[in-house]
C-alpha cells in the first residue's frame, strides 16, 4: 500500500494542472468555476484546446489521439480538468461513440469520423431511448428498413441532450422485427441534417432548454453508416454504456460545490448545524474520491471495474446533497432566478440564483445514464450474486 | 498510489486468518468462550504471540516485528471477521502503542517485550465515569487517587497505563501493576470485558520522562487505536453483508426465497456501497498513520471514524434487519456482529468526531486525500 503519487504521476499532474490553466481561456474556465452556463461556442472552443494539446480523446486507442495513459494518470487528467473549470470533453463525442467506432468501426469510418469527433467539429447526440424504451432500452421500436444500400429509418427518439446542437447522432434501431428483443437491434449514425429528421425542443423544470425529442420521418441513411454489424447494435450499446470509468463519480464537480458552500456560507457558518452538514458532506465525499481513486489504482484493462455502480449511484446522490445544501444557504435569493441583473433587476448573487435550477436540474443524475435503481440492480445481481 | 496488500501483508493475513478459523469458525466457540473470565482464549493469545502477531507495531529494539499501521490494520480485519474477543486492539494496539510513544527505552523493552511474547496483558485507563484520576509525586514514585471507567479487559491486565492529571494540571501518563489497584470487571454486551477500576493512593511510576505533557502522546495513541478499529469494523461489515447475502438467497418466504424481492436486493446494495466506501476510507487512514505525521493522523483518524461508524451503523442494522428475528437471537452471529461494531464505535470515548470535523471546515478549502510531495 502506498499513499503518494509516483514521482511520474506527480509530473504528470503538474503537468496537466498546468495546460489547463494556461491553455484554455480564461474566461470560459470562470464562467465554469462560477457555475455558469456555456455557450455551444465555448464548449467547441475549449475542446478544440484540448485537443490541439492532445488531451481531449485520451482513452481512445493511441493512433486516434488516445494517450497510453494509466487509469490513475487519466484519473489525474479528469480532476484537474474540473479544479481548473476546463469543461470536460463532450461525453457523446469522446466517451460513447468516439471509443465505440474505434472498437467496432470499418477503417473507413474511422477515418471518416474519428478526426472530427475528436475535434468536436461534429457534435454528436445521443438516440437512444424512447418513450416506451427508458431503462428497459431492448424495448426500443425506432426501425431501420433496408431499401437498397440505404436503410430508411422510422419512429421517435427522446430526452436526446443538447440535441439541437447536434450535427448527427447515433442511434439504437430495430432492424429485425422478429428477432427477440435484444437481438434485432442495430446503431445506425444519422446526419441530423438529413430530410425527414426533426428536433423538438422539451422544456424541464429548471426552465432550460437541455432535452428534445427527435422524431425519423422515411429518413434515408446510407448503408455505410451502420456500426458494426447488422443486429449487433445491443453489443455495442453495451460497450458505449459500460466503457466509462474515469469520470463516473463528479467528484470534482461536488467538491466545487462544497467550496462554494463555504464560501457564501458567511456568518451562518457559525451556525453548528450547518457546519456539520458541510463537514459530513465533505467527509462522505473523500469516501467516495477514496474509492474512485482505488478503483483506477486497480483496474486492468477490459472490462469496468464492478464498483463503478458504486461510483455512480454514490456520487450522484453526493451531487444532489450539495445542490440542495447551496440552495437552502441561497434560501428566498434563490427566488431571483430569473432577474436579470445586468439590467439592474436583482440584488441577489449569481450562485443564489442559480441555486434552484441547478438543484431542479441535478434531479437528473440519479435517472440517466442507468438510473440509481439500475445501479442497485447491478450491484445485487453481479457483484452479491442476488 | 497503491490500495493493495503487498505479498508479504497477504501472507500475514492468510496465516491470522487460519489460526483464528481453527479456534473461532464455529460462532458457538466464541459464545462459549466469551461466557468465561476472562473472555478470551489464553492458549490462543499465546500462538498469537509465537506469530509475532502482539509485537507486530513495535520496534525491534523494544522486542517487536517493527511492522506498521498497515500490517495490524490487516490483523485487526482478521479479528473482526470471526469477532475475536482477544484483546489485541486494547492491549497491543492502545495500551502497547502509547507505551511505545511514551515510555523510556527501558521500560519499552520490558514493558513490550513482555507484551510481544504474551506474558504480559496491558489495558489503559483513561476514561473517567468522575471527576479526573490525580497524580502526586511521592519520593522517586507517583501516587494515583480516584476512579477509571470503562477499563477494556481492565480486571485481566497484569499492567495498566493510566492518565491521571498532575499538580501542575497538566496530564501525565503512569504505569500500574494491575493488583495494586481496586478492580471490578464485569462483561459488557459485546461479551468483551471492561472494569471500573479505583485507586487509592495506589503506587505509580512514570511512564517516560514525568515532566512531558501526556495529552498529545495519548491523543496519538487514541488516534492509531481509532483506526485499528475501523480495521476491525470493516472485518465485521464484511461477514454482516456476506452472512446477509447467504441469508436471502437461502431463506424461504411465500413460496420464494428472499433474493426475489427486490426490495431486499436492493438494501443489501446499499449495504454493499457502505461496506466499500468505508473500506477505502479505512484503507487510506492506514496508510496517513504510517506516514507518521501525527496531526494528519488524528485528523485521518477522525474522518475515518465518522466515516466507519455510519456504515457500521447502517450495514449492523440492515444486516439484522433482512435477517429478521433469528438476527436477534444470542445464538446467530449477525446480532452479535453488530453488538460488537458498537461497542468498537465507542470504546474509545468516540462519538464526536462530526463535531471535530465540523469544528475544522475552515481550515481548508476542498480536501485532498493525495497528500503533496514533501520535497
Ligand atoms: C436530463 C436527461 C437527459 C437525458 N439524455 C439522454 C440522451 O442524450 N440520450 C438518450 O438516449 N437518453 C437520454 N436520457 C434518457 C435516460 O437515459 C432515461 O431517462 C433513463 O434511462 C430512464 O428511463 P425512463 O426515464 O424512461 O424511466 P423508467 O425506465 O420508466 O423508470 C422510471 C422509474 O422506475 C425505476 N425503474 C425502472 N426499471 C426498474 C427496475 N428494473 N427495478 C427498479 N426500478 C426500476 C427507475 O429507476 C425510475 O426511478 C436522458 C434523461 C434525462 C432525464
Amino acid at each position: 500500500m502506498r499513499l503518494e503519487l509516483s514521482a511520474e504521476d506527480q509530473a504528470f499532474r503538474k503537468e496537466m494542472r498546468e495546460f489547463f490553466t494556461t491553455q484554455v481561456p480564461e474566461e470560459i474556465r470562470t464562467a465554469v468555476l462560477d457555475g455558469r452556463e456555456l455557450s455551444k461556442e465555448q464548449v467547441v472552443e475549449s475542446q478544440r484546446a484540448l485537443n490541439a494539446g492532445g488531451l481531449a480523446v485520451p482513452g481512445w486507442p493511441v493512433e486516434w489521439g488516445g494517450r497510453d495513459w494509466s487509469q490513475l494518470q487519466r484519473h489525474l487528467w479528469h480532476e484537474e480538468m474540473q479544479a481548473a473549470g476546463v469543461p470536460l470533453p463532450l461525453p457523446f463525442n469522446t466517451s460513447m461513440i468516439g471509443p465505440v467506432i474505434a472498437h467496432f468501426g470499418s477503417q473507413e469510418v474511422k477515418e471518416r469520423f474519428l478526426p472530427p469527433t475528436a475535434n468536436l467539429d461534429i457534435w454528436w447526440s445521443q438516440g437512444f431511448s424512447e418513450p416506451d424504451a427508458g431503462s428497459d432500452l431492448a424495448g426500443l421500436r425506432t426501425t431501420a428498413v433496408r431499401d437498397g444500400d440505404d436503410w430508411v429509418v422510422n419512429g421517435q427518439k427522446t430526452w436526446t441532450t443538447l440535441g439541437q446542437h447536434g450535427d448527427w447522432i447515433f442511434t439504437l434501431v430495430r432492424t429485425d422485427p422478429e428477432a427477440k428483443k435484444q437481438l434485432g437491434i442495430s446503431m445506425l449514425l444519422i446526419d441530423m441534417t438529413s430530410p425527414g429528421v426533426e428536433v423538438r425542443p422539451i422544456q424541464l423544470i429548471d426552465g432550460g432548454h437541455e432535452v428534445n425529442e427527435v422524431w425519423f420521418t422515411d429518413v434515408r441513411v446510407p448503408g455505410e453508416n451502420l456500426v458494426g454489424e447488422v443486429n449487433q447494435g445491443w453489443t455495442m450499446a453495451k460497450f458505449l454504456l459500460g466503457n466509462e470509468r474515469v469520470g463516473v463519480a463528479p467528484v470534482g464537480s461536488v467538491k466545487r460545490m462544497l467550496v462554494r458552500a463555504k464560501q457564501v456560507g458567511g456568518d451562518r457558518l457559525a451556525d453548528p448545524l450547518l457546519r456539520a452538514r458541510i463537514a459530513d458532506l465533505e467527509n462522505e465525499l473523500l469516501a467516495l474520491e477514496l474509492t474512485t481513486l482505488r478503483v483506477v489504482a486497480h483496474s486492468a484493462g477490459g472490462a469496468p471495474h464492478p464498483a463503478s455502480s458504486v461510483l455512480k449511484l454514490r456520487g450522484t446522490e453526493l451531487q444532489q446533497a450539495a445542490s440542495e445544501l447551496l440552495l437552502d444557504l441561497a434560501g428566498p435569493q434563490s427566488l431571483a432566478s430569473g432577474a436579470d441583473p445586468d439590467a439592474g433587476g436583482t440584488d441577489a448573487p449569481g450562485w443564489a440564483r442559480r441555486a434552484a435550477p441547478t438543484y431542479l436540474n441535478l434531479r437528473k443524475a440519479s435517472i440517466y445514464g442507468g438510473s440509481n435503481e439500475i445501479q442497485r440492480q447491478i450491484i445485487a445481481r453481479t457483484i452479491l450474486g442476488l | 498510489m497503491d490500495f493493495t496488500y503487498d505479498d508479504e501483508q497477504i501472507a500475514l493475513r492468510d496465516a491470522v486468518r487460519g489460526l483464528l478459523a481453527r479456534k473461532y469458525s464455529d460462532f458457538e466457540q466464541r459464545r462459549r468462550q466469551v461466557a468465561e473470565d476472562p473472555g478470551f482464549d489464553e492458549s490462543l493469545w499465546g500462538e498469537l504471540a509465537e506469530m509475532g502477531v502482539l509485537g507486530l507495531p513495535f520496534s525491534e529494539d523494544d522486542g517487536g516485528m517493527g511492522a506498521g499501521p498497515v500490517e495490524v490494520a490487516i490483523v485487526a480485519t482478521e479479528l473482526g471477521r470471526v469477532i475475536a474477543p482477544e484483546p489485541f486492539l486494547s492491549s497491543v494496539v492502545l495500551a502497547g502503542g502509547l507505551v511505545a510513544l511514551a515510555g523510556t527505552p527501558e521500560q519499552r523493552t520490558e514493558v513490550l517485550g513482555s507484551l510481544a511474547s504474551g506474558e504480559r496483558v496491558l489495558a489503559l485507563a483513561h476514561l473517567e465515569p468522575g471527576d479526573p484520576v490525580t497524580a502526586t509525586p511521592s519520593g522517586d514514585s507517583w501516587t494515583l487517587s480516584g476512579v477509571k471507567e470503562p477499563v477494556v479487559h481492565g480486571a485481566r491486565a497484569d499492567q495498566v497505563v493510566v492518565s491521571a492529571t498532575r499538580p501542575d494540571g497538566s496530564l501525565g501518563l503512569f504505569l500500574v501493576e494491575g493488583d495494586a489497584a481496586t478492580r471490578a470487571g464485569y462483561s459488557s454486551y459485546d461479551g468483551g470485558r471492561a472494569a471500573r477500576i479505583s485507586f487509592e493512593d495506589t503506587t505509580a511510576v512514570a511512564l517516560g520522562d514525568p515532566e512531558t505533557d501526556g495529552a498529545p502522546l495519548l491523543e496519538q495513541a487514541l488516534a492509531g487505536a481509532r483506526i485499528a478499529a475501523c480495521h476491525e469494523m470493516l472485518g465485521g461489515m464484511e461477514v454482516a453483508l456476506s452472512a446477509t447475502t447467504d441469508y436471502l438467497k437461502s431463506r424461504k418466504q411465500f413460496g420464494v426465497t428472499l433474493n426475489t424481492f427486490q426490495a431486499l436486493n436492493f438494501r443489501a446494495a446499499d449495504m454493499y456501497v457502505s461496506l466499500e466506501l468505508a473500506r477505502s476510507t479505512a484503507l487510506w487512514a492506514s496508510m496517513v498513520h504510517a506516514t507518521g505525521d501525527a496531526a494528519a493522523t488524528r485528523e485521518a483518524a477522525a474522518r475515518a471514524g465518522l466515516h466507519v461508524g455510519k456504515a457500521a451503523r447502517h450495514i449492523g442494522q440492515d444486516a439484522i434487519q433482512l435477517h429478521g428475528g433469528i438476527a436477534m437471537t444470542a445464538e446467530y452471529l449477525v446480532g452479535n456482529i453488530t453488538a460488537r461494531l458498537t461497542v468498537l464505535e465507542r470504546f474509545l470515548g468516540d462519538g464526536d468526531h462530526l463535531s471535530v470535523l465540523a469544528a475544522g471546515i475552515d481550515d481548508h478549502a476542498a480536501l485532498d486525500p493525495i497528500p503533496e510531495p514533501t520535497a
